[in-house]
């Protein structure tokens, strides 16, 4: 092996090891038996996981997060896949800056997105009464933001290249435009939408900054229930919970990944 | 089955003008090809009858019914695209099976016709097979297939050999042939490769421009071809460009005085002989036709000396290309028999180009820019 080869190996290892420690950290906190987090605990236990369930905030707020994530992933679908296959199809005015500006909320400040959207659903439950502020719809809807991008940019990569001669050969053979799109078009792109759904579904569910300003009492997500109970203390609870966060995210990965397979897709 | 009719086609995009006033009855069960090289709008005629382009004007009917107003999937043609389009996540029993689920037949009818279908192509065992599990050949008889299950009034054809290799290209235009004929299916067929065209067609149609040059069948279009494109383009040529001296006489540009059958009514020049003072004709030659000797045939109208300037040894044919005392130049193909009396040519010696007068074909030497694809 060539040194420049070693040097690239222990340069990969270093970076996967920086990324990995904090998650390796967290885990093995949620299992020291010490009530203050202390070096080295003093024995484990795994107490701290069925703590979890006596914070009314914890429980709630995953349920929260999980209601908003699915219901702002299936909103991203709904909107982010025509809205990919235009850009990818059809040649307008402004399409390129339509491309642009469906990308944007990615490298807008969650504050500041939170910010807007508040004053915004403020000023419309204001005008049109409706209760959107600190609501469940007010919260998706302003998720299916985040969520906008990600599902523009995966299904917009699995269009390039695609062979539009087959959506030809089915309308030849009879098929109309919708049956061509459900029986040809999705399943071809499906390993994009796929992917689009995951990460819709991770980005809504750990969302923190944005969310911040759109919660209101009695509704709260859970990363935003894991900050609340740090502003109090800091026990190995805060790390339990993480831990499962990290597994149910990790989980949904490997699930995803058994049927399509993520590291072609991105 | 039934006839396929275009009357007056014409697309255009904006200026452009891809085709131009396409016109064309096409009998139950003929294959008709178009030829011509890209660009000339043979494809561009294949969409409009497959309902992908609409036309700007123009009528196209399939079995007496009107269909230009009509969307691609309402028109029950059977299109074999270039690249076959084949549903790269349905086996190919499930492509077979497309058309006739989207016609809504019952299950068990559409098992049997997609078995049929695969013992027709010869694909009895590989009906579960993933497009990308299969040949090239086989993946071109699963498109072929898919395209006659569902019994179109018209088979379209969308260069189907052009993504084989030369020895199964042979193979299967034949293939393709026989199966057009045993169904009897009305057919149109697009392609820039003249030997294909030659090889399957009924009738050609030679395109260039957008516009139509020539329809016939290959005869007609080898031995009467109505202008020089034509000439050129279907089968090899030799063009002497000049003028007419009086009919039956012909100058070229080098200073040779030619004869060639000035009576016949054939060749498109003859119709306008009447002013043809300074008018630019071409004289048209086929190489197969002109005989090489050592010295003038006197019992041949037309002889004229030159010289061996290449040669290529093509086996059942030696190709000389013979550089006249004019000037210009003439490929000349000596049949390769083996007989005793053939002699080969070797270069830089003289010879004799003779022909009789009726090989020379005079047409209207209007030089087309898109010859240079030949």
């Amino acid at each position: 092996m060539t040194a420049g080869r070693v040097a690239l190996r222990v340069a990969a290892g270093l970076a996967l090891g920086f990324i990995l420690l904090p998650l390796v950290l967290v885990s093995w906190l949620s299992f020291f038996r010490d009530d203050v987090v202390v070096f080295p605990p003093s024995g484990y236990t795994l107490r701290w996981f069925r703590a979890i369930l006596d914070q009314r905030n914890f429980v709630d707020g995953f349920v929260t997060s999980l209601e908003v994530g699915v219901f702002a992933m299936l909103a991203g679908l709904a909107l982010g896949v025509p809205a990919s296959l235009c850009l990818a199809r059809y040649r307008f005015r402004g399409r390129e800056s339509l491309g642009l500006l469906l990308l944007t909320p990615l490298v807008v400040p969650g504050v500041v997105a939170g910010t807007a959207i508040y004053v915004f659903q403020v000023e419309t439950e204001i005008l049109t009464h409706l209760p959107l502020v600190a609501s469940l719809p007010g919260l998706v809807l302003a998720h299916v933001v985040i969520t906008i991008p990600w599902t523009v940019r995966l299904v917009s990569a699995s269009l390039t290249g695609f062979d539009r001669t087959v959506e030809e050969a089915a309308q030849n053979l009879g098929a109309g435009p919708w049956t061509t799109f459900r029986r040809v078009t999705l399943p071809l792109i499906r390993p994009g939408v796929v992917a689009a759904a995951l990460f819709g579904f991770v980005i809504s569910f750990g969302n923190l900054e944005m969310t911040l300003f759109l919660i209101g009492p009695g509704r709260t997500t859970l990363p935003i229930a894991i900050l609340q109970y740090l502003e109090w203390r800091i026990d190995p609870v805060i790390a339990a919970v993480s831990l499962l966060q990290i597994l149910v995210i990790g989980a949904a990965m490997v699930a995803t990944d058994r049927y399509v397979k993520l590291a072609r897709v991105l | 089955m039934a006839r396929i009719e275009l009357e007056a086609v014409s697309k255009r995009y904006g200026d452009f003008h891809a085709v131009r006033d396409f016109s064309i009855k096409i009998d139950q069960g003929e294959l008709v090809v178009l030829l011509g090289p890209s660009g000339c709008g043979k494809t561009t005629t294949l969409r409009m009858i497959a309902g992908f382009v609409p036309v700007t004007s123009g009528r196209i009917r399939l079995g007496g019914r009107d269909v230009t107003g009509l969307p691609a999937h309402r028109r029950n043609t059977g299109l074999v695209f270039q690249g076959y389009a084949l549903f790269p996540h349905l086996t190919a029993a499930e492509n077979i099976a497309f058309g006739l689920e989207m016609r809504g037949l019952p299950d068990a009818v559409v098992r049997e016709k997609v078995a049929s279908a695969l013992r027709l192509v010869r694909l009895d065992d590989l009906g579960d097979r993933l497009p990308r599990q299969l040949s090239g050949g086989q993946q071109q008889r699963v498109a072929l297939a898919r395209a006659l299950v569902i019994e179109p009034d018209a088979l379209l054809l969308d260069e189907p050999l052009s993504n084989l290799d030369a020895k199964l290209r042979e193979e299967v235009r034949v293939e393709i042939r026989q199966l057009q004929r045993a169904l009897g299916l009305t057919t149109v067929m697009v392609t820039h490769d003249q030997d294909e065209a030659l090889a399957m067609a009924d009738r050609l149609v030679v395109m260039s421009a957008g516009a139509i040059q020539q329809i016939g069948t290959q005869r007609e279009l080898y031995e009467h071809p109505s202008n020089r494109f034509v000439a050129g383009f279907v089968g090899r040529t030799n063009f002497l460009s000049g003028e007419l001296v009086e009919p039956g006489v012909f100058r070229s540009d080098g200073g040779l005085t030619l004869r060639y059958d000035g009576r016949s009514a054939l060749s498109g020049g003859v119709a306008s002989i009447g002013r043809m003072s300074g008018a630019r004709r071409a004289l048209a030659l086929r190489p197969e036709r002109l005989a090489l000797g050592a010295s003038a045939d006197p019992a041949r109208s037309n002889h004229v000396a030159g010289t061996v300037e290449f040669a290529s040894y093509l086996g059942a044919m030696i190709e000389y290309y013979v550089r006249l005392s004019s000037g210009e130049t003439l490929r000349v193909h000596a049949p390769n028999t083996g007989a005793a009396g053939d002699r080969a040519w070797a270069l830089g010696e003289t010879v004799h180009v003779s022909w009789p007068v009726e090989v020379g074909l005079v047409l209207e030497d209007e030089h087309h820019p898109e010859e240079e694809h030949r």
